[in-house]
């Protein structure tokens, strides 16, 4: 941690947008360069300015629950993502796909695969924490 | 152990109803099965391997099953009570029911790889139930030692088994049966039936594997009943019993099996003379019986496999009945050793009645089942094919043994001067003796009219295995004929040596410590030797430096992928590459000026930058040649990397300065660096010069948008197309983590 209050007045400015512009990368991702995985990575860039600039214990306050069980929760949500397939009798890991407003210019095409990006997503994050915090504590 | 506070387990008198009910079922069943019909079930497994669960129910399944029903029922009502600790009950049951359904599985499988899963099933779970008092040193060590011996003897069956089946491109049972002539004239018929009988003899504890056995009676007592003397030590003699028709009837088959099996029985009853915990000289009858078993499966005449057949039964009967009467005298007083207790009669009426009946049994008496054993493994002893005068010897010397020990187990505990043991003895509670009391009259009836068992059971099991031309009559009396006389001379001899048991005994010692070899002595040095060689590898590759680590897997990988590459040496051609432009030339002098300031600067903060510039330029190389994706998540990790490095690296003490810049350490890891980079250099330009096989990338590009509903090809490859992929890495990561985690914890810790 280090006390330094232009650091401090920056992070909190900069936390906020880099964790905003994570999410925005994690969901155009399908689209365009970014996806679950670069965008985990930019958000523990986020919590690490975070924890360098006010230490690990108000991160840790900010986020309420443990890293250990964000990267578990992620690997499941990405596991329970496939198993949705072999539950309509389809194999392992079929992407299923829900399409609103179908061949309209403003079409939204939400799946299983959005779901298994997230739990990426959240495994990567929560891994990131996990470690950038116990180091910090250490 | 005490008997008076502790309740009897509800889930143990509960679940006793899986077994009972499984015995009622099986029971309906005897009728078609005598007659020769196959009950057979099929469910396909892993299709394209040719693994079926399939289950045939013929004569020989059924006698087994009906064995593990029985036996399975009494020893789970008898555990309801007799386990001290109930909190472990649920355990206890989970593993007993586990087991049972194993073995059952193992019985009637129809398909040699899913009898090898049960078969690997009965020795987890046998492990699990040797170590049932896990707190114990010695529970642990004797469990181990089970499942190595058990173990290892289980992937020498899976290697019989494989060959098995690439002989015969078929790995159903019935059908392998078929071939048995093309198996026995095969070149590898050697190797299959060596790999079978290593796993048989393991299992089934023959010399010189039979030390596990004994040591396997840290289990409780119910268990060494039912798995270490009824059920899973018979698993080999199933098997043996099972592939009779495949793989017997050969010299090399009947030699093996006679000799192993009469020198098992030999030894087995010598031993059992010796020993004073009930348990263990149970155990050592219990090697007797499955030598004896072993060698009368190495003949091919019907009176020989009868023979297996019916000792199978009898002993099954009076052993667990033995074993729970054992569990009850140590339950009832806290001892098990036979020089501390004596006149149990008086205060154990129905115990000891029902340990009677066992040990007439075992000795052999007429109008017992045992008798009846007795005659007909003669009868079988003197046809053997191959050494009928070892086989009838042996058999001898064993069954008068046997008739000893009777005469010691049953004499020694119950009639002469009571003695003060550690709790008052008193009766059993009846869920503890109605086992014994019931195959302890099992053994009477049977033994008074034997053609009836020998009728539902004993036949239809020969014939499953046999092609059995004559009729064997399991009869009282057969006349005054050569096993009558045998049988006679077994009698007296088993008295004879009663009476002389303590020269006896100190003879056995003797002779025993005259012998410098144990079998049990080879494993342990063998384990031993493991743990030293483990050691040293460890001291060698796993120093705790980081440094050599990181020297170690990376020099492995320069040589391991260096060498071949160097070996089938690809011209590489460097004129293929357009000249790369000024901006790409002048990110590349910024990685070089930051490579060096990494190497020669004395400040961990400007090593650790300079790295993240380096990282940073080949993510700009990877942008201005159209790969943002990967250009993203490079510059990202590198933006962590750094955060993480300067994290740890940043506590460490200042660097010296007046160290010189280079060092033996850093000469070395410079030309490991160096070489790596080299080596993916070339790899990369080796890889570019051939032609790329499109199809992949067609059809990611032709599906991407319309199937997976993604213009980013990259993104929907990861979460999509290859997802499994992703969700595999994403648990290493995940994994990883923890791990690192741990390893700080540990640290703040200490």
């Amino acid at each position: 941690m280090m006390s330094s209050l232009i650091l401090k007045t920056a992070t909190r400015l900069l936390v906020g947008l880099i964790l905003t512009f994570s999410i925005y990368l994690l969901l155009r991702g399908h689209n365009a360069p970014g996806g679950g995985f670069a965008a985990a990575l930019v958000a523990g860039t986020g919590f690490a300015m975070f924890a360098i600039a006010e230490g690990p214990a108000v991160v840790r306050q900010a986020i309420r629950i443990a890293p250990q069980r964000i990267a578990m929760c992620g690997l499941g949500l990405a596991l329970a993502s496939g198993l949705v397939a072999p539950l309509t009798g389809q194999p392992f890991f079929t992407g299923l796909w829900w399409i609103w407003k179908k061949g309209q210019p403003s079409e939204v095409a939400i799946g299983t695969p959005l779901f298994f990006d997230v739990g990426v997503y959240f495994a990567v994050l929560g891994t990131i924490l996990t470690l950038i915090l116990a180091l910090e504590e250490n | 152990m005490v008997a008076d506070n502790a309740k009897p387990s509800i889930i143990g008198w509960v679940s006793s109803i899986i077994p009972l009910g499984l015995f009622g079922a099986l029971l309906y069943l005897v009728p078609q099965v005598t007659v020769g019909h196959v009950f057979r079930i099929q469910l396909d497994w892993i299709p394209s391997l040719g693994v079926a669960l399939s289950m045939a129910i013929d004569g020989l399944s059924l006698l087994f099953a009906l064995i593990i029903c029985c036996v399975g029922f009494f020893v789970t009502l008898y555990a309801a009570d007799y386990l001290p600790k109930k909190a472990a009950a649920g355990k206890f049951f989970v593993y007993l029911h586990g087991f049972l359904l194993a073995m059952l599985g193992l019985v009637m499988a129809d398909n040699i790889l899913a009898l090898f899963v049960f078969w690997e099933l009965t020795t987890i779970i046998s492990y699990l139930l040797i170590g049932f008092e896990c707190e114990l040193e010695t529970a642990r060590q004797n469990a181990r030692q089970a499942l190595l011996v058990t173990g290892a003897g289980g992937l020498a069956l899976l290697i019989g088994f494989l060959l098995l089946g690439s002989i015969t491109n078929t790995y159903d049972l019935s059908r392998i049966t078929l071939q048995a002539g093309v198996i026995k004239t095969d070149p590898l018929y050697g190797v299959v039936l060596t790999m079978v009988f290593i796993g048989a003899f393991t299992k089934s504890a023959q010399m010189p594997f039979h030390f596990w056995l004994p040591n396997a009676m840290t289990a409780p007592t119910p268990i060494s009943a039912f798995l270490h003397s009824a059920t899973m030590v018979k698993a080999g003699i199933y098997l043996l019993a099972r592939l009779h028709p495949i793989l017997g009837g050969t010299p090399a088959w009947m030699g093996t099996l006679v000799i192993i099996g009469g020198i098992t029985a030999l030894v087995g009853s010598v031993l059992a003379m010796r020993a004073s915990d009930l348990k263990r000289i149970l155990a050592f009858t219990t090697i007797m019986a499955l030598g004896i078993l072993t060698m009368f499966l190495g003949g091919k005449t019907t009176p020989a496999l009868t023979a297996a057949m019916t000792f199978l039964m009898v002993h099954s009967l009076y052993k667990s009945c033995l074993f729970l009467v054992v569990g009850i005298i140590d339950h009832q007083t806290g001892t098990r050793q036979i020089d501390h207790i004596g006149g149990l009669l008086k205060s154990m009426p129905v115990t000891a009645l029902a340990a009677a009946t066992a040990a007439l049994s075992m000795a052999g008496f007429p109008l017992f089942f045992g008798f009846i054993g007795k005659e007909i493994m003669y009868k079988g002893a003197l046809t053997e094919d191959v050494f009928p005068g070892f086989a009838t010897t042996a058999a001898l010397l064993a069954n008068a043994l046997m008739t000893a020990v009777a005469g010691i187990l049953i004499v020694k505990p119950f009639l002469g001067p009571e003695k003060k043991t550690r709790l008052i003895p008193r009766e059993a509670p009846w869920t503890m003796w109605l086992g014994p009391v019931f195959m302890g009259s099992l053994g009477v009836i049977f033994g008074i009219v034997p053609d009836w068992i020998g009728h539902w059971l004993i036949r239809p099991a020969v014939r499953a295995f046999h092609p059995s031309m004559e009729d064997i009559q399991l009869k009282l009396f057969h006349g005054i004929n050569e096993p009558l006389l045998l049988s006679a001379a077994t009698l007296s001899l088993g008295a004879l040596l009663y009476l002389l048991r303590q020269p006896l005994r100190q003879t056995i010692d003797y002779v025993l410590k005259q012998i410098p070899i144990r079998f049990e002595h080879l494993y342990t040095g063998g384990l031993e030797g493991i743990v030293k060689i483990a050691r040293m590898q460890t001291r060698i590759l796993q120093n705790g430096s980081l440094h050599r680590y990181l020297s170690i897997i990376i020099g492995s990988v320069i040589l391991g992928v260096g060498l071949p590459f160097v070996y089938s040496y690809i011209p590489l051609d460097f004129g293929r590459y357009p000249h790369p432009s000024l901006f790409a030339w002048l990110l590349g002098g910024i990685i070089v000026v930051a490579v060096v300031a990494v190497v020669a600067t004395k400040m961990r903060l400007l090593a650790i930058c300079s790295l993240g510039v380096v990282g940073a330029g080949i993510a700009m190389l990877f942008l201005i040649n159209g790969a943002p994706d990967v250009a993203l998540t490079q510059l990202l990790v590198e933006t962590l990397t750094v955060i993480i490095v300067s994290l740890v690296l940043l506590r460490l003490p200042r660097l010296d300065p007046r160290k010189a810049v280079f060092s033996a350490g850093k000469t070395w890891s410079g030309i490991l660096a160096i070489a790596m980079g080299a080596l993916i250099t070339a790899l990369i330009l080796a890889v570019n010069q051939t032609d790329l096989e499109r199809s992949l990338t067609d059809f990611f590009e032709a599906n991407s948008y319309i199937a997976a509903h993604g213009r980013n090809i990259v993104n929907v490859i990861l979460v999509d197309f290859r997802s499994l992929d992703t969700l595999g890495e994403i648990t290493v990561v995940a994994l990883a983590g923890l791990a690192c985690y741990g390893l700080i914890q540990k640290r703040k810790v200490e």
